[in-house]
């Protein structure tokens, strides 16, 4: 009787397994869903200050927050109609396949695997980044080429796991990974002497120290040992809700470059003659159609969030605890020998 | 998504900070499965033996009629038992980050070495002819075996006893010693040296290890104790009483009269509780050490993609360990309990 029971049990097991539905069906799009529920449900990851800090009273605030908020001024005409969903990155995109989130903002590197095999779709990159190491000074450490044999924190499900281990096998450094699933713990490990270094993305690694209680005795070591493009992240097969996250970005980054910022909009829109302009605030012409957006959704966008500048200015700049200068980098402007760069609206 | 079992056959590209399987980067997923898999079995297999004995230790010391032992076990098995699990997990391994960094380890004769990574331990290296020490002991455990079981046809029938038990230590220690020292010592020892960053050569545990053994330990143990302590109390009184008055002495009548009929309301609680520390090992994923769930459902996962299998797999990894200690301590169970003919 007992043996049945138990069989019939794996049996009807191993049928849930075969017949598991597929995720979130496309029948309704995602932006429908949005507007029927008046809110956006965003994914970003555990508290790191610069790209998703708490405050005190709750509120959240950072780089990738602007993301979600530009684009729920985008639909709303309002920033804020949000709900932010707080995930460890070992599940954020189980919760972005199964539907739980609208969109993911939140430092993922873009890679060929999981653009395609995870059920997902990278929209843009807001943030170029690169893998790197972090020591304290009397290590004594100077090049990330004399880690070796040393101990290295790190959090699981991230790119930089492999990048360790494909870093450590190149070079031969024997470098043991100790892999934490939650943020916290691998920090206060690290500056307990859990590990002899951390590696993370280089601007994770500012996060990490802006949290340490003396932020001096540590150094980012000048080796970058690989390419992190991070970006907002969709669900696969809804174009429509992809172009809606992917153009609310390029509207920040267009804003920039043609001098449009949250001071200056209303009166560029009352008095700009330049037709670009004039199209990308909803004055003329129709491109908000084909997103299914109000017309003066890019305005609402640069009124209530403010482009890519004031944005980096506000949560990575010199005057914050990231301090990652832009001038000249990367994630400078193309006109300024950047990478930032927006197709254009027309 | 993509869906199915192929997954299994492609390359991990990440490595384990610690495995008692041999593994490297670049090995299959099926073998990050066998590596957590093991992880999980060796620190379950450490946590059972020592919550099983000590279990039985403060099981007893509960009863005790000296004052002041029976308080300290009441107080330790209120004070383990109120606080979750995880937080005990989290309360050794952070105690643990004040050990010393390596340079400035404690160590004991030069070979024993604790720091803020783990714990390390000359390694015994085997050398030519040393399976033989290992043959006798295996002879040894028959031998005993066999002098147990004729010394006690003996005493049933003659009356006489004979010391079966320290024969047969003798026996088991005894006849591998001759062996190893006969064949010369095969055995050498490979000792930990400071070297770099850390301790190289050797054998180590790392100290995620260490936390989450000790939380494991601590915590079930007061299960244990008071399965045992309620088995020895349904042993009712007058079987003691009948057994003095036969003239056994007092440590005769715990182990040949309350024992054998204690164990019979022991050994249900204790089955859940095997159980409750395999599958409670797996909060080590709050700690970092790479135990099945860590490795498998957590970096495999993430890498993989492959949620509903990892998950389906990973379940089904922990109904097989928990029936198979079920199935094993039931059948203990069915040679202790009343025989009703």
């Amino acid at each position: 009787m007992k043996k049945v029971s138990l069989l019939a049990l794996g049996a009807g097991f191993l049928a849930s397994l075969a017949f598991t539905p597929e995720p979130v069906l496309a029948q309704d799009s995602t932006l429908d869903i949005v507007k029927n529920r008046g809110m956006l449900r965003c994914q970003l990851g555990t508290p790191a200050p610069g790209f998703y800090a708490l405050s005190d009273d709750g509120k959240w605030s950072g780089f990738d927050v602007e993301n979600c908020r530009a684009v729920s001024a985008a639909i709303f005409g309002d920033p804020d109609k949000i709900e932010y969903q707080s995930v460890t990155s070992a599940v954020r995109f189980t919760a972005m396949a199964n539907g739980e989130s609208d969109m993911l903002s939140r430092t993922t590197t873009w890679t060929l695997f999981r653009d395609t095999q995870l059920g997902l779709d990278f929209t843009t990159v807001n943030f170029y980044d690169g893998q790197g190491f972090m020591v304290t000074n009397d290590s004594g450490v100077n090049s990330a080429m004399e880690l070796k044999g040393a101990t290295v924190c790190v959090l699981t499900g991230t790119t930089t796991e492999l990048n360790l281990t494909d870093y450590s096998r190149t070079n031969s450094l024997d470098i043991t990974p100790v892999v934490f699933e939650d943020s916290n713990v691998r920090d206060s490990t690290f500056f307990s002497g859990g590990c002899d270094a951390i590696t993370n993305d280089k601007s994770s690694l500012a996060s990490t120290r802006a949290k340490a209680p003396d932020q001096s005795i540590f150094s980012i070591l000048p080796e970058t040992i690989s390419k992190e493009p991070l970006g907002p992240v969709v669900r696969q097969n809804d174009s429509q809700w992809k172009d809606i996250v992917l153009w609310s970005l390029f509207a920040m980054i267009n804003a920039e470059e043609m001098g449009i910022n949250s001071g200056n909009v209303d009166e560029m829109k009352a008095s700009s003659t330049n037709p670009e302009v004039k199209r990308m605030l909803g004055v003329e012409g129709d491109l908000n159609k084909g997103l299914g957006l109000e017309p003066e959704w890019a305005y609402n966008i640069i009124k209530t969030v403010g482009n890519y500048a004031e944005n980096y200015e506000e949560f990575m700049g010199p005057k914050t605890v990231m301090n990652i200068p832009r001038k000249g980098s990367v994630n400078d402007l193309w006109t300024k020998g950047g990478l930032m760069y927006s197709p254009p609206f027309r | 998504m993509s869906t199915g079992f192929d997954f299994l056959n492609s390359t991990a590209g990440f490595s384990i900070a610690w495995s008692i399987i041999d593994y490297e980067a670049g090995d299959t997923y099926f073998h990050v499965f066998l590596v957590g898999i093991a992880n999980t079995l060796i620190v379950s297999f450490f946590a059972i033996l020592a919550t099983t004995l000590l279990g039985f230790v403060v099981g007893v010391m509960r009863l005790s009629s000296n004052f002041v032992i029976a308080k300290l076990a009441s107080a330790y098995v209120e004070v383990m038992r109120n606080v979750p699990l995880l937080l005990h997990i989290l309360f050794w391994f952070t105690l643990s980050s004040a050990l010393p960094p390596p340079k400035q380890s404690l160590g004991w004769l030069d070979s024993f070495f604790l720091n803020n990574r783990g714990f390390y331990v000359p390694a015994p290296v085997p050398g030519d002819g040393f399976d033989i020490v290992i043959i006798m002991v295996l002879l040894g455990i028959v031998a005993a075996y066999g002098v147990t079981v004729w010394a006690t046809k003996r005493q049933f029938a003659t009356g006489q006893r004979f010391p079966a038990f320290w024969t047969g230590v003798g026996l088991i220690f005894g006849l591998p010693l001759l062996a190893f020292l006969a064949l010369g010592a095969p055995l050498t020892f490979d000792y930990p040296a400071l070297k770099g960053f850390n301790f190289q050569g050797g054998a180590d545990v790392p100290r995620a290890f260490c936390a989450l053994l000790f939380a494991l330990v601590l915590y079930h143990t007061v299960f244990m104790a008071e399965a045992v302590r309620a088995g020895i109390l349904s042993v009712s009184h007058g079987q003691t009483e009948a057994s003095y008055s036969l003239g056994l002495k007092p440590s005769w009548t715990l182990r040949l009269v309350v024992i054998p009929q204690a164990m019979r309301a022991v050994v249900p609680p204790m089955i859940s509780n095997w159980m409750n520390v395999v599958k409670n090992s797996s909060l080590a994923i709050a700690i970092g050490y790479p135990d099945l769930v860590a490795v498998f459902m957590q970096t495999s996962l993430n890498q993989s993609g492959h949620a509903i299998e990892i998950v389906a797999m990973v379940m089904l990894f922990y109904m097989t360990v928990s029936l198979t200690i079920s199935a094993a301590l039931n059948y203990y169970n069915k040679l202790v309990q009343i025989k009703e003919r």
